[in-house]
């Protein structure tokens, strides 16, 4: 049923139709909407069988979760940025006991400094942790895949994190299909776990491993991933015929069949990206756009594919390694690499912390490209004049003073000082 | 693509309305996105929220820099925030107040908007009469009906009533319909071609 | 003085064949006794639920009192049970892989989590709507009242129907004996090294975990030690039948840590207690219901000097004044508890 609703709000109703049975979760923002949405529709009935509970810290949540999954429960929890990290343990442990416990994330930036804005700093936080993670481009994807996940989860036995762009996607209202639940009940079955906590037959789960035996269960991770590069579209394809739409899968192109400069980005700035590429190809670009949807597993030999003919690859993505630069466009080089051909990579980092990546921006970069191409990392709408003004500050003294203050105080006065020539 | 930006002060329902007005233009069949400058919450505080309309799905996650409507809920934000960046040269102005343009000095900008584009809109106190709080979100949403001819009132009506039913819900349609009114007055008043939604 | 036990294994039979000839201990049950006040122990259909096989050090209370607990809450539940194991001693040497000595179903997830762990297998019992099968959650000090504390003060706030056993040996042990917020004062290990102005773990720190239980209002709180069965076997039964949110701690000797003979651990279990170093009670929702009385207590010394980690005490001519301190902690333990026999406070 097509729905104007807020992403939050649709993903509460699409976990609900996917009949969880565990739900606990800390708020954080902005995934705050989610659970509290899913919390809802138990406490007033609507989502029955369910078990929800209010626990004290994100490490605890997903604890729960693990708990619940291990029992043979269908487990659900979501967090954001410190939240993630502050169950980065936890989250190790769910994927090296196999769990299918599927979580949203929040997409947001990781302090210091402290910033509740968008990013993919905390997903880039956990991407070897042996968790897949899938990207939702728009709110309906957000909505498809979480129904794809669980069942991705449960076919592999491995958790699945959806990553949906903070406030960009959570926090907006837009018409959303919601599906109903008898469609979501025939895609998506009862969960029915490899491995479960049962009086009836006990195991032990969770033992230590020693070097005689580590490389292998480690091998065997890595190889269950790979397998469901296989999985993810097949289940995408199941999820076309029953619901009528495209959702998820590895990649998806964009006006890519003639494209010399393919850009290539993950989550809700590829909406704005194809705006932008429509009006580069009024103007005569050949130039296209490949949307990551699944980051891990690394759709590298979909990307050879997909990117084999161009000349020019532009990686714009909202992630920054600190000390060696933008990891996105470091995976995909690694795709690229033995291409007889290769395309130039260009890397491109924008919307940290939450700066509104603009399609006028997106112009001038995917123009400079190709026509005055940078090295290594570019930042986009990068505020040199600040950057320059900083760095020679902090040169001039040892007591300089926190970087970040330094740089708000600056942008401030920079603020008024315009003001003042009104 | 139609794009609506509306500034105010955190308390204003200025989120609402931008939601609000989305979900007027999906009952008519359209697509709409409607989100806020995000931020921290902070009653008084500014807040910018956005709405898009088109007849086609709307991809662009950008905040709304070149607006062809602008409303504005607080005049005592001329001041604070450069409210006016980017208002298209063909577009409109509501602003919320029961001074005149001249009061507030900015008779010149809404001078330059073409005739009837600019309307000012007493919601608050609209507001204050019908619902007993001044929330002039609800109102404001009419004015724009009224205005712009974007979406229908009846659609305005519709989203009201499912975001707020009951009497809260009817309290809000009273205001809505009373700043309609008010404007489309304004609008012969100033000689522009006579609406012909009235409902 | 020891028991001696036969045991013959049938190699096709899967139970394990015991004979017991009582000699004096209260370790396990009389077969002079009646039925119902026998041990779990005594009976050939205890569960084992932590059997033989298990790489614990030689004279481990923690094993002991592991196996007591869980056989205990096993018949409590008729096999209805799973166990949630915290990272520690216990889980290490129960789970060399690729061996288990656990024949319940059993999960170790991290150090810090066992609490939180449990009340999602909880959980998960309940929506399956199998209220039969009840949950323990179990760890060290070091799991419980460190690391564990956040998730444990979260399950107790939210009366998660979870018993929460804590082994306490009052160390990191199988890290190498460092200290941890249950050890003594005065007491050596690795991080408090017995040097300095001060040998030994200082006085002004520590936590009750028992104490902050109570002061969760939680429906059950006891504390016991691997010396008295009867009373820890009855008191996890009690535990098992109630539902919420429930905390033992047990007083478990570790020989390597505390620097104690092997055989002497349950000799060193009784002494905790009737020194009043470890006072033994139970309360419910937040009010001590019951203590377990010391007919003659003993000065403390006779505790301390059973174990090298005290040892640098007594090394000087006089007596280290610290020993009065653990003396007066002792006593005020025994004033607080009311634990002297015949007063009954």
């Amino acid at each position: 049923m097509l729905k104007q609703i807020e992403g939050s709000r649709a993903m509460a109703e699409a976990i609900a139709l996917c009949r969880p049975e565990v739900i606990c979760a800390y708020p954080i923002t902005p995934q705050t909407h989610i659970v509290e949405g899913v919390g809802e529709l138990v406490k007033d009935g609507q989502l029955t069988n369910c078990e929800y509970i209010n626990v004290e810290s994100e490490f605890a949540a997903l604890s729960v979760a693990i708990g619940a999954s291990a029992a043979g429960a269908r487990a659900y929890t979501a967090t954001s940025s410190q939240g993630l990290l502050y169950m980065a343990e936890a989250v190790y442990n769910a994927s090296g006991l196999g769990l299918p416990i599927v979580m949203t994330l929040g997409n947001r930036a990781i302090g210091a400094p402290i910033n509740i804005w968008n990013d993919h700093s905390d997903a880039m936080s956990m991407r070897d942790s042996g968790w897949l993670q899938l990207f939702a481009e728009t709110n309906q994807e957000a909505v498809d895949l979480h129904i794809q996940a669980f069942r991705l989860a449960e076919e592999l036995s491995m958790p699945v994190m959806v990553c949906v762009d903070g406030f960009i996607l959570t926090h907006a209202v837009e018409r959303i299909d919601i599906p109903d639940q008898a469609d979501v009940d025939a895609y998506l079955p009862p969960y029915d776990p490899v491995q479960v906590l049962d009086p009836a037959d006990p195991i032990s789960l969770g033992a230590m491993v020693g070097p005689e035996a580590f490389t292998e269960v480690r091998f065997l991770a890595h190889y269950k991933q790979t397998t469901a590069l296989r999985l993810i579209p097949k289940l995408s394809g199941e999820f076309r015929s029953r619901f009528g739409r495209d959702s998820g899968g590895l990649i998806r192109t964009y006006r890519t069949q003639d494209a010399e400069i393919i850009v290539i980005a993950m989550g809700s700035v590829c909406g704005t990206i194809k705006d932008t590429i429509d009006e580069m190809r009024e103007e005569g670009f050949a130039i296209g756009l490949v949307t990551i949807v699944s980051y891990r597993p690394f759709p590298s030999a979909a990307l050879r594919n997909a990117l084999a003919g161009a000349k020019d690859i532009i990686v714009l993505e909202k992630s920054i390694a600190v000390g060696m630069g933008g990891p996105l466009a470091t995976d995909v080089d690694e795709a690229l690499r033995n291409l007889p051909h290769a395309p130039h990579l260009h890397s491109a980092v924008a919307g940290l912390g939450g700066r509104p990546i603009l399609k006028a921006s997106l112009h001038r970069l995917f123009r400079q490209a190709i026509v005055q191409p940078w090295e290594g990392t570019h930042f986009l709408d990068l505020n040199e004049k600040i950057v320059g003004r900083e760095i020679h500050r902090t040169g001039k003294r040892r007591r300089a003073g926190p970087t970040a203050e330094n740089i708000l105080r600056q942008l401030a006065a920079d603020a008024q000082g315009a003001e003042g020539g009104r | 693509m139609f794009q609506v930006r509306i500034h105010g002060r955190g308390g204003q329902g200025v989120v609402t309305g931008a939601e609000l007005l989305s979900v007027a233009a999906f009952l008519e069949g359209r697509h709409a996105q409607a989100f806020p400058s995000f931020g921290s919450e902070r009653t008084g505080a500014p807040v910018v929220a956005f709405c898009r309309i088109a007849e086609k799905e709307i991809r662009l996650r950008e905040p709304v820099l070149e607006p062809d409507c602008l409303i504005v809920q607080d005049p005592t934000l001329f001041r604070v925030v450069d409210v006016f960046a980017g208002l298209r040269p063909g577009g409109y102005l509501i602003v919320n107040t029961n001074k005149t343009f001249a009061d507030l000095h900015i008779e010149a900008f809404a001078a330059r908007l073409p005739k009837g584009h600019a309307v000012i809109v007493p919601a608050t106190e609209i507001a204050q009469r019908h619902v007993g709080r001044p929330v002039p979100n609800a109102a404001l949403l009419g004015a724009f009906a009224a205005l712009t001819e974007l979406v229908h009132l009846k659609s305005v009506h519709s989203a009201i009533e499912e975001a707020f039913p009951g009497k809260v819900g009817a309290a809000n349609i009273a205001a809505a319909e009373e700043a309609f009114a008010a404007v489309v007055a304004q609008e012969r008043a100033a000689g522009v071609a006579d609406h012909a939604a009235a409902v | 003085m020891t028991d001696k036990t036969i045991a013959t294994l049938a190699p096709d039979q899967a139970v394990q064949r015991l004979r017991y000839y009582q000699k004096g201990t209260f370790t396990v049950g009389n077969r002079l006794v009646e039925g119902e006040a026998r041990a779990v122990q005594a009976s050939i259909d205890r569960s084992n639920a932590l059997t033989c096989g298990h790489r614990a050090c030689q004279g481990c209370g923690e094993a002991l009192g592991a196996r007591y607990a869980l056989d205990t809450a096993m018949r409590a539940t008729n096999g209805q049970l799973i166990a949630v194991n915290a990272t520690g001693c216990l889980e290490v040497f129960t789970t060399p892989y690729p061996e288990t000595s656990w024949q319940l179903p059993w999960m170790h997830s991290l150090f810090g989590n066992a609490a939180a762990v449990a009340t999602g297998v909880a959980a998960a019992m309940r929506v399956k709507g199998r209220r039969d099968v009840r949950v323990i959650a179990q760890g060290g000090d070091g799991g419980t009242t460190d690391i564990g504390f956040q998730c444990l003060s979260g399950m107790f706030e939210r009366n998660d129907d979870v018993l929460y056993i804590c082994y306490d040996n009052e160390g990191y042990m199988n890290t190498g004996v460092q200290r941890s917020s249950a050890t003594p004062p005065a007491a050596r290990t690795a991080t408090t090294p017995a040097v300095g102005e001060e040998p030994g773990n200082v006085f002004g720190t520590g936590k009750s975990v028992p104490r902050i239980a109570v002061a969760h209002r939680i429906p059950y709180v006891a504390t016991a030690t691997v010396a008295d069965l009867h009373d820890l076997e009855a008191k996890v039964m009690k535990a098992m039948s109630i539902r919420g949110a429930r905390y033992l701690q047990i007083d478990v000797p570790c020989p390597l840590g505390w620097g104690t003979a092997s055989h002497e651990t349950i000799r060193l279990a009784r002494l905790a207690v009737e020194t009043g170093f470890y006072p033994i009670f139970e309360a419910e929702n937040g009010k001590v219901t019951a203590v377990r009385k010391i007919r003659k207590p003993l000065p403390v010394t006779a505790y301390l000097r059973m174990q090298k980690r005290f040892a640098h005490l007594f090394k000087g001519p006089g007596e280290d004044p610290r020993v009065a301190r653990l003396q007066a902690m002792c006593d005020a333990n025994i004033e607080e508890y009311g634990l002297l026999a015949g007063n009954e406070s």
